[in-house]
């Protein structure tokens, strides 16, 4: 199959990019990023820059690639990686426009990579629970509701690749937060930090720059892992009760 | 970029108030997009009972300011939700338009429904009608000599008989309609109220109120229009 692309080129974060036209032999069993590396091939036979992608695993389990196709995070199929979408999804002389995740909060590395350095800031802020050190208790001592248990696992197959900020007209990065506040809020092991946990992440994503969620839904429809927005419902319940509830530490810590 | 983004926004703690989060500002705008969605209903209600002839729909315009303690309290309450939910709106819009200064060269719906996309026209293309209404029934200018204050029904047939008049209001009706087929079920993902058993049942309640809004109000330039109501 034939295909022509539009791919996002930009030397560096401060040089100015354009779309260029490529076209490319590929067939069907082709991953979509396998496409990319025959692309690669030619363009590096022809002495020319290579396209940079971001890639990692090539099993839709890492959050590393991804990238707008036709203006669709990861593409046209639901609940899959660009790593995992195939070229069977895509027919011959199909024209398709490969453009970088666009935020004040994700700038451009180089063509079609984004920095997400504010996930892992953000993430820094809260996404984390406090454990001593030691060996692990028994993974059963705690109980743990089923429908809890449930939830929390489907909160925490997020892996942060930033396709919900990506499609989102208001490039929030509320769907990523709702689901890391969500998955350690929903265990008791997160019940200690469960308040500062919503109020610093929220406050972190402020201060990245991310938009304001407008419940628009975007953002679950292109989530490679399905992450609801019923998390973001509760993210906002827990950030408005935290909010109406804070007060500061009236001692300093004892020292065991 | 923190450092860059700290200075930006003037921020580097790490918590944040209520009014300053894009949360807490949704938030405010769900509370008083609840309290603007009541009052349209009850408005409409109030409306419709036109239908009843000129005696019933002037005794009511009377009861209603009536006590004048209880009316302007009303109006304050409704200008105050009208004011903070613009301001948050228009505050949370520059947000959006700092997050991403580089548009998309090609953008595609994967799962977002046209009403919900459309919230910031919608929205003041409401503002605008608003302040022509109040000016068309309420003060009467836009009404001109035919104004007859206290006289609903009078105003009301007067109004709608010029035709350029009835399609402005038919139209900001269907902004309504759009602007409420979201907001209505969106106010209580804001706060918050989010569950597999009710979400659903909320958007079609949405769906319903604002067909019914859309339907209720947009009869009467429509019966007048026909020459139902004279």
């Amino acid at each position: 199959m034939k295909l022509k692309l539009h791919v996002w080129r930009q030397k560096s974060a401060a040089s100015a990019g354009r779309m260029v036209r490529y076209e490319v032999e590929a067939n069907e069993h082709m991953s979509f990023l396998e496409m990319l590396d025959v692309l690669n091939e030619s363009l590096i036979e022809k002495g020319e820059e290579p396209v940079a992608f971001d890639h990692d695993c090539r099993e839709g389990i890492c959050g590393a690639c991804g990238f707008m196709i036709n203006g669709v995070a990861h593409g046209p199929m639901p609940g899959t990686t660009v790593c995992q979408l195939h070229m069977r999804h895509f027919k011959d002389g199909d024209e398709l426009y490969l453009e970088p995740w666009r935020a004040v909060a994700f700038p451009v590395v180089k063509d079609l990579i984004v920095d997400r350095g504010a996930f892992d800031r953000i993430i820094a802020a809260g996404g984390f629970v406090s454990a001593s050190t030691g060996s692990a208790q028994d993974a059963n001592a705690i109980p743990i509701p089923k429908t809890g248990a449930d939830m929390a696992m489907d909160a925490a197959q997020c892996i942060g690749c930033g396709a919900c900020v990506a499609a989102c007209p208001n490039a929030s990065a509320a769907l990523f937060l709702s689901a890391k506040v969500s998955h350690l809020g929903l265990l008791p092991q997160g019940q200690p930090e469960r308040k500062e946990r919503a109020l610093k992440m929220v406050a972190a994503a402020n201060h990245e720059l991310f938009g304001g969620c407008t419940n628009i839904g975007e953002c679950e429809a292109v989530c490679p892992k399905h992450i609801r927005l019923e998390f973001i419902a509760r993210r906002n319940r827990d950030f408005l009760k935290a909010s109406c509830t804070f007060r500061e530490e009236t001692a300093a810590a004892g020292a065991g | 970029m923190s450092t860059a983004s700290a200075a930006l926004t003037g921020k580097t703690s790490s918590h944040i108030g209520f009014w300053e989060s894009t949360v807490g500002k949704k938030a405010v705008m769900a509370v008083t997009g609840a309290i603007l969605f009541l009052f349209v209903v009850g408005h409409m209600l109030g409306n419709l009972q036109i239908y009843l002839g000129q005696e019933k729909l002037d005794h009511y315009a009377h009861a209603v300011k009536s006590i004048p303690a209880l009316l302007w309290g009303v109006r304050l309450v409704l200008l105050l939700s009208v004011i903070l939910h613009i301001i948050a709106a228009t505050q949370l819009g520059l947000r959006k338009r700092r997050a991403r200064p580089r548009a998309y060269v090609k953008w595609a719906s994967a799962g977002s429904t046209y009403a919900s996309r459309t919230m910031y026209w919608s929205g003041p293309i409401l503002l605008a009608f608003i302040i022509y209404h109040i000016l068309h029934f309420t003060t009467g200018q836009a009404l001109g000599p035919e104004f007859r204050e206290g006289e609903v029904y009078h105003n009301v047939i007067v109004g709608f008989s010029f035709i350029p008049a009835s399609i402005v209001y038919i139209i900001a009706m269907l902004m309504l309609g759009s602007h409420l087929y979201h907001g209505v079920w969106s106010m209580f993902q804001s706060v918050g109220i989010s569950h597999p058993r009710y979400t659903p049942l909320l958007k079609k309640l949405a769906a319903i109120a604002a067909a019914a809004l859309v339907i209720g109000n947009i009869s009467i330039p429509v019966s007048v229009m026909l020459g139902i109501l004279k």
